[in-house]
């Protein structure tokens, strides 16, 4: 089996984000980037999977300016296969990731997509979920586990009321959740072999898909400072206040 | 100038930092209130860095390490000086003077130890010859096709791990314009040979868990075969192959600079006297400024050395300076870091107070600061010398 997994570029989990000063969006420049999170745990099960013999190869892609090579560089030096970058200036709304990702599916012909339940820059979670229904594929969404057996695989996904394990039918799209596994560190050996691995560029008119955005951001703003907290006197003073002021008792 | 790190020494650094922060962090307080790290840790911890790929880094990829390149080789090390020396040496670096292994030597010391098979030391000082080697009284006397060493050797770092040890030692005299001098050998000695004991050594402010040990060697017999390099050339050889070490040493202090700015910034942001957090006081504010100054300054000596060593353009007083201003620059930091942390600056439950006595044998060990000033005057005035 072939395992297609999507890698995306955004500002490091560590770093403060700051909105830009005309609040077009926030600062990007000179800022850390780094391989979406759950984007990694989505590598390692691929990684994970192969090691087990269910998958032989895996392919990394990643979509958007030239240095998100840099991410798919990560994913190869993580132990992925090969690489694909569909390169573009657009601004690429989650639609459009899952129509290239279509085409790509339908170039590479995997058996399994997995990719992160959402990326931490925007928050959107809708990728993997398009990509499964414009492709007519069965979804697990949120996985926590992934058990296979011949054309099927069991995923534990995480809901509100607890875990639920659904099986889908091979090919399938997964995204993963935070405890489906913890990624590895690329090792030394891997970082240097990872040049040699061979990555391809396309561009979203190479595989006929418009990725004009339709979503036009009016104003990003930062969230509303916390106010320093108060002292009161007594216990009489709190509920006071509470069912008052805070409104909430 | 081009002072981008490619995307592979981005990777390098990330690497050795998640391991440094998942794998060794979590030890340290351990190591240092028992000063000691057990065998199941250090067997552990070694396993994971060989898995990773991370072990022998500096060594050729040809003989199985890592090939790294000096700069590159900086970042690691930069990386893993953030953890405590006990449990960082565990990722070993193999010392490069046993690249001067040959024949037999290969298979028997050289690449068992990039495999992390067996660890080796690395023993000069001695009670009577500290700075001045050459003034050395370890001897290794020719007979037959043997050599006979005597002699007692200290400080002698992690000597109770290691597996065998590179001797320096004096196989001869030879006058020169300053008075007669010793000619000195490395030989490869294996632990366990009779007449060669390894006993305790003291107990040191710095690096707790990481031990030194005082060696004796009593007629120790070794055979010819164990001359490291060649006979009376123990310093060309270590000239040949150990100037990365101070380096290394340049670069584990940047990174242990890194940790304590990075912490006491943090406290510095939160940590509120007199209505507001003390960063915003003067005092406190300029010395974060001074400190970020001088560790900049100190990685950039540090990193163009590197540069200049891949290229072999650099210099005995590159290197110097480098060691010099990175320990120093880390002593004055560590001081000012405890200071902006007030009484908590001084207590175990972080790790600034251990960084701050660990910054302490920086400035004595590789060479004092005092012989590293010596070499970058020296150069300095060498040409205007008749
Ligand atoms: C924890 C620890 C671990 C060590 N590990 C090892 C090891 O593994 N292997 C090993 O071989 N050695 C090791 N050493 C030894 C270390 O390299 C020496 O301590 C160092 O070279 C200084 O020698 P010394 O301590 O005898 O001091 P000395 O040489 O006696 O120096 C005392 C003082 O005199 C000054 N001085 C000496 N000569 C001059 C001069 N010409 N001009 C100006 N000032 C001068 C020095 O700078 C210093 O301030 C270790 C030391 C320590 C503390």
């Amino acid at each position: 089996m072939k395992i297609l997994v999507a890698v995306k570029r955004v500002i490091d989990y560590n770093v403060k984000v700051r909105v830009k000063a005309d609040g077009s969006g926030v600062e990007t420049s000179n800022v850390k980037m780094s391989m979406n999170p759950f984007d990694e745990i989505a590598v390692e099960e691929a990684l994970r999977l192969k090691e087990a013999g269910t998958a032989e190869e895996i392919v990394a892609v990643s979509m958007g300016i030239d240095r998100c090579q840099e991410t798919i560089r990560t994913a190869l030096a993580m132990g992925a296969d090969r690489g694909i970058l569909v390169q573009t200036e657009e601004e690429l709304e989650p639609l459009a990731v899952a129509k290239l990702l279509k085409a790509l599916v339908e170039r590479e012909s995997p058996g399994l997509v997995i990719v992160g339940k959402q990326a931490i820059d925007g928050d959107h979670s809708e990728t993997g979920q398009m990509l499964a229904a414009i492709l007519g594929w069965p979804q697990g969404t949120f996985a926590s586990k992934l058990e296979f057996e011949t054309d099927s695989v069991n995923v534990t996904r995480e809901v509100d009321g607890g875990l639920e394990i659904v099986k889908l039918k091979l090919p399938a799209v997964i995204t993963t959740d935070l405890r489906l596994n913890e990624p590895r560190f690329a090792s030394l050996p891997n970082i240097m072999k990872a040049k040699k691995k061979p990555m391809e560029t396309l561009t979203p008119a190479e595989l006929g898909v418009d990725v004009t955005p339709r979503v036009t951001v009016v104003e990003v703003v930062e969230p509303p400072k916390r106010k320093a907290g108060i002292r009161v006197e007594s216990v009489q003073a709190l509920v006071e206040k509470l069912r008052n002021e805070a409104k909430v008792i | 100038m081009d002072f981008t790190l490619s995307h592979e020494q981005q990777l390098i650094v990330e690497t050795v930092r998640s391991f440094v922060e998942r794998e060794l962090y979590p030890h340290e307080l351990e190591v240092e209130r028992t000063d000691r790290v057990t065998p199941e840790l250090a067997k552990n911890i070694k396993r994971k860095a060989l898995e990773a790929g991370l072990y022998a880094a500096n060594m050729p990829e040809a003989l199985g390490g890592g090939g790294l390149d000096a700069v590159s080789m900086a970042l690691m090390e930069r990386e893993l000086g953030r953890a405590s020396m006990a449990l960082q040496m565990l990722v070993a670096r193999p010392s490069n003077i046993l690249q001067a292994c040959e024949g037999e030597q290969i298979d028997e010391y050289l690449l068992p130890t990039i495999r992390g098979e067996r660890l080796e030391c690395l023993a000069m000082t001695e009670p009577g010859a500290g700075s001045d080697l050459r003034s050395m009284s370890t001897r290794a006397d020719a007979d037959g096709d043997d050599y006979v060493i005597n002699g007692t050797k200290h400080f002698i770092s992690h000597a109770d791990l290691a597996d065998y040890v590179v001797l320096f030692a004096a196989t001869g005299e030879e006058q020169t314009a300053r008075g007669p001098k010793k000619k000195i050998t490395a030989f490869l000695v294996d632990k366990g040979i009779e007449g060669f004991s390894v006993r305790d050594g003291y107990h040191s402010v710095s690096h707790r868990g990481y031990h030194n040990s005082i060696l004796e060697f009593d007629d120790c017999r070794v055979p010819a075969s164990k001359v490291l390099g060649d006979v009376h050339c123990g310093f060309d050889v270590a000239n040949e192959w150990l100037s990365a070490t101070r380096l290394q040493i340049a670069a584990m202090c940047v990174g242990r600079g890194q940790r304590a700015l990075e912490l006491c910034t943090e406290w510095a942001a939160n940590r509120r006297q007199f209505g507001q957090p003390i960063g915003r006081f003067q005092g406190t504010s300029f010395k974060l400024a001074d400190m970020a100054m001088e560790l900049k300054a100190a990685e950039l000596m540090t990193l163009e050395t590197a540069w200049r060593l891949d290229r072999g353009t650099m210099r005995d007083e590159d290197a110097a300076m480098a060691k010099l201003y990175a320990t120093e620059m880390l002593a004055r930091l560590t001081d000012d870091a405890v200071q902006i942390f007030g009484g908590m600056g001084l207590m175990d439950e972080l790790p600034l107070e251990r960084l701050w006595r660990d910054a302490r044998v920086e400035r004595i060990w590789e060479g004092t600061s005092e012989i590293q000033r010596h070499i970058i005057s020296r150069a300095l005035l060498r040409p205007h010398e008749s």
